[in-house]
């Protein structure tokens, strides 16, 4: 059985699905017997779950309006880009 | 005369970007107009997330996109132009907190260690659904906090790969680290947060309950 350490190395690779078959059983294997272990993957998960949901990449109004200010300020003194 | 290569975009990249790279670079303002609309909304929330300060964020966000157009000719094409722009901004949010924090130097390329000490301190389970203790300002604000408490180079690569959604290659390729460079930062990261997030998300009653 894979030692607890060597899990948690692989954790990052196995919650990407980026592992070999092989060494994904031998990881989830690891954690039906390691309950410690399974925690640690279960919530890690969330964490990226959580994450992914919450952010929303919209702009403010007001900083969408200054930041095409600026460009064609730019646009307008030195034309075109080298 | 020798025919020039035509870049190649990467299979995923919008399959019009080259076409408005290259009508932007001729002085075509629309055209850089539509590259803004695109991705102004992720390099924004990358920028928050880094410098933690909006007024930063949205210098960042405007240097980011004027150096873009004056460099318009460095772009290679056989990259997305978002990791290219992303490589920029990174760049100049680190500048910022590097200012602000005059006396510490702040770099990607910070010694961190390999995982030797890698402890995850609190073992307890969550609730299946622990986002739904919380209303969604109260959760924004639990989430934003936690990825504050991290170091910036794990912000970084947190936002970059997790919250952003670049593959780890992307990620790499963007932040000028290697993959396992990138790999190491990420787990750290995520672990680091789960640490921080357990505290409001853990299981009522388990407080007692050791799994060791
Ligand atoms: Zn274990």
């Amino acid at each position: 059985m894979l030692t607890c350490k060597q899990f948690l190395s692989e954790l990052t690779d196995y919650l990407d699905e980026k592992t070999s078959t092989e060494l994904r059983e031998k990881l989830q294997r690891h954690i039906t017997e390691c309950p410690n272990c399974w925690v640690v993957c279960d919530t890690t998960k969330k964490t990226i779950q959580v994450y992914k949901g919450m952010q929303s990449c919209s702009i403010p109004e007001d900083v969408h309006a200054r930041l095409m200010a600026a460009v064609e300020r730019k646009i307008a003194d030195c034309g075109k880009p080298k | 005369m020798p025919a020039e290569a035509t870049p190649v975009a990467p299979a995923d990249a919008p399959s019009d970007e080259l076409d408005l790279v290259s009508r932007a670079r001729a002085g075509d303002g629309a055209a850089f107009s539509l590259l803004i609309d695109r991705y102004e909304g992720r390099i924004f929330r990358l920028a928050m997330n880094i410098t933690q300060n909006r007024e930063d964020a949205e210098d960042v966000l405007q240097e980011a996109f004027l150096k873009a157009y004056e460099h318009l000719d460095q772009f290679q094409g056989n990259s997305k132009f978002y990791t290219w722009i992303v490589r920029i901004a990174v760049n100049q949010a680190l500048m910022k907190l590097r200012k602000r924090k005059s006396d510490r130097t702040i770099s990607l390329d910070e010694q961190i260690d390999t995982g030797e000490d890698m402890v995850v301190r609190e073992v307890a389970a969550w609730d299946p659904d622990p986002e739904e203790r919380y209303s969604r300002e109260e959760m924004n604000g639990i989430l934003t906090e936690a990825i504050d408490g991290l170091l910036p180079i794990y912000r970084t690569v947190f936002t970059l790969r997790d919250v952003d959604g670049l593959s780890t290659e992307e990620t790499a390729e963007a932040l000028d680290l290697s993959v396992p460079a990138v790999k190491s930062r990420l787990l750290r990261a995520r672990l680091q947060l789960r640490d921080k997030l357990t505290r409001f998300f853990k299981r009522k009653g388990d407080d007692a309950f050791a799994y060791m």
